[in-house]
């Protein structure tokens, strides 16, 4: 094909992965004006809240035939949102409102609607909750739908072509619901986020979507070429034929990558000769969970705080945090949550603090050093903790420890809280899992002491690597010295696993080794039976786990003790394909 | 008069899906039935009404029922709000 007009990029927000190629159709909708006519007479006034009342029941009869005809056809996924619909047309407070305009300002049912919807429209719009603001187009639907049963002109769809582009400002549930989803190749919009009606239909029907792309949609005509890319969040317009041979391929292998984590996603993580492992995610929101479950993750082994706690101008108070744990702890249910306590400090700043620039951050005041001096600050993270923690299934982690002592005073501030809590009759989780962070070399040395103190353990990786090595890795001269297959530092893995499996508490790996493929057997054979890490890794993880025989995994470990080179560790390491 | 508190289970809070629901079955009786959340309290027959309220999992609600099968209603609210609620 021969672009007429040059290529251009559209950025947006990705919100359903995959790729679609095919030609625009713009979706174009009219807006109703208000008429401005002012009723006259309380019979016409009457006449216009039965017309609306009509209106409404004529509404309802379309959406109860949509879904007896989806019904018919077996097509029930979607249904639910059809119901949702009768219950926003046939809305008390919306004919409440309505009529109460008809009747007080003396305006034409058609008026009043559209006055009502557009106030409606503009509450929802302001809420703060993601999912709430993206009910506006619900609201905008309903309104539409009982206009057009008052005789108003609102554009019905029109046909479109098979493996099409839907271009749109937004789509409301009708338009999904009217619109033959397997004809479409993809959707954009110009607003919405990722709760909006389209992303989530997008998401569950798997049919790649960006929505938010703005006003420069409006520059797109029908028929136009578009590769759209719902995992950049991308619109190419007029590609030219390279740009096109490109995504070909990439639309190819994410098909294939799909069905691989499908096959993988409800697999369980257990070794060919049947031990269970368990693989967590890293994650810093609630909203990262969707991705963890998705990949298969069984819980999340690292929930970083310090994002609460950076960017802004005060500490977040218990409120703020307790909202935010609590969230998590609901929507992961029954799977567990560890909780990092503060990790700030080294390169995580929060001028807040009044923290004097160090010479050497990453061995300087950080972490459970800050918190066990700052302790207004580390108490109101436990006390919201501790209250997050009836509503699922939490731990709580301390960083950077390096003795025992610290442990202790740390486990001491905590039972302060507990105590304060329980006099005050707030109920929390007494039985709360507490471990500790192993990232100081000297932690690891000491874990036989340190595991007598706590009831877990997670191996931080990157930083064991960068004080055991003293290697910083951001600096490209010393960078290819940070390995985490040095003898030394295995040495300290190994031991860390050992003395809490002697100990009996759980030992697991956060750090980015967990998710390198090739040391998956290593840590195995080494007793780790816990690894978390993003959960994009997960699969890939689980994949190893599950071509490996655990007996092989030992005789690794066995081998790669008598080796004294990282490179050559490695090579004996190679991951199975 | 029935007044009982919930703590919402479900992580979303009330959404779309058991907001219709809720509406659904509150329109089965005739008791007047609202639901109030803080300082706000409104009537639980309407959807826009229970999405405005912009109820959150883990928030604290109080139903209030008052009528001739209030009794009835509040075992099934009970139901919905317990057990329904989490798997909607």
């Amino acid at each position: 094909m021969v672009p007429t007009k040059k290529s251009t990029q559209i950025e947006g927000m990705g919100v359903s992965p995959g790729i679609a190629l095919g030609r625009a159709f713009v979706m174009q909708r009219e807006v109703v004006a208000l008429t401005g006519i002012h009723l006259t007479s309380a019979a016409e006034v009457a006449a216009e809240i039965a017309r609306f009342d009509d209106a409404v029941s004529q509404s309802v009869a379309e959406v109860e035939a949509l879904i007896a005809e989806l019904t018919d056809r077996g097509a029930d996924d979607g249904l639910d949102i059809l119901e949702t619909q009768i219950e926003f047309l046939s809305d008390p407070q919306l004919r409440d409102d309505v009529v109460r305009k008809v009747e007080e300002e003396l305006k034409t049912a058609h008026d009043a609607l559209i006055e009502v919807t557009d106030a409606l429209v503009r509450l929802f719009l302001g809420m703060e909750d993601e999912y709430m603001r993206g009910r506006h187009a619900d609201v905008r639907d309903a309104g539409d739908r009982i206009l057009r049963n008052l005789g108003a002109r609102v554009q019905q769809p029109r046909t479109y072509p098979e493996g099409c582009i839907i271009i749109a400002d937004d789509l409301s549930p009708s338009d999904t619901m009217t619109l033959d989803l397997t004809l479409v190749a993809g959707f954009a919009t110009q607003t919405g986020g990722r709760t909006s009606h389209a992303a989530i239909v997008a998401k569950a029907r798997g049919i790649p979507a960006v929505v938010g792309c703005g006003a420069a949609l409006g520059g797109i005509g029908d028929d136009e070429w578009l590769i759209l890319d719902g995992q950049a969040g991308q619109l190419l317009v007029q590609p030219d034929n390279d740009t096109i041979g490109i995504y070909r391929e990439k639309q190819q292998d994410f098909v294939k990558q799909l069905a691989w984590l499908k096959s993988l996603r409800d697999a369980p993580a257990v070794t060919k000769d049947g031990h269970a492992v368990a693989l967590l995610a890293n994650i810093s929101e609630p909203a990262d969970l969707d991705q963890v479950f998705e990949n298969g993750g069984e819980g999340v082994g690292l929930l970083r705080t310090e994002l609460l706690f950076m960017g802004r101008d005060s500490p977040p108070d218990e409120e703020e945090q307790f909202e935010f744990y609590r969230k998590i702890a609901l929507k992961a249910g029954k799977r567990p949550v560890t909780i990092r306590t503060i990790d700030i400090g080294g390169d995580k700043e929060a001028p807040y603090l009044g923290l004097p620039k160090e010479e050497n951050p990453f061995l300087g005041y950080r972490a459970i050093r800050i918190c066990l001096d700052r302790t207004d600050v580390f108490k109101t993270q436990l006390r919201a903790i501790l209250r997050a923690s009836t509503f699922g299934n939490l731990k709580i982690m301390f960083p950077m420890i390096g003795s025992v002592q610290e442990v202790r005073a740390a486990k001491a501030v905590m039972r302060e809280v507990g105590k304060e809590m329980e006099q005050q009759g707030v109920p929390f989780n007494s039985q709360i899992q507490t471990g500790i962070m192993i990232e100081i070399p000297a932690a690891a040395i000491i874990a036989d002491l340190l595991a007598k103190e706590v009831d877990f353990f997670s191996i931080g990786t990157n930083d064991l690597i960068q004080y055991t090595l003293a290697v910083d890795r951001m600096n490209d001269q010393v960078a290819p010295l940070y390995d985490g297959f040095h003898p030394a530092v295995l040495r300290l893995i190994a031991r860390v696993i050992e003395e809490a499996n002697r100990n009996g508490i759980h030992v697991g790996m956060c750090g980015e080794l967990a998710a390198d493929p090739l040391a998956t057997r290593l840590l195995l054979g080494m007793g780790l039976r816990e690894f978390s890490m993003s959960a994009v890794s997960i699969p890939w993880i689980k994949q190893q786990v599950r071509e490996t025989m655990l007996s092989e995994a030992e005789c690794i470990f066995e081998a790669v003790k008598g080796l004294d080179s990282a490179d050559e560790i490695r090579r004996f390491c190679k991951p199975i394909n | 008069m029935i007044s009982k508190e919930y703590t919402i289970l479900a992580p979303e809070g009330i959404h779309a899906r058991p907001a219709t629901a809720l509406v659904r079955l509150v329109k089965k009786f005739k008791s007047g039935i609202s639901l109030k959340k803080g300082d706000k309290t409104i009537p639980l027959n309407s959807m826009l009404n229970i999405l405005a309220l912009s109820t959150k999992g883990g928030d604290l609600v109080s139903v209030l029922i008052d009528g001739e099968d209030e009794e009835e209603a509040a075992s099934a609210l009970d139901v919905f709000f317990k057990e329904q609620l989490q798997n909607l």
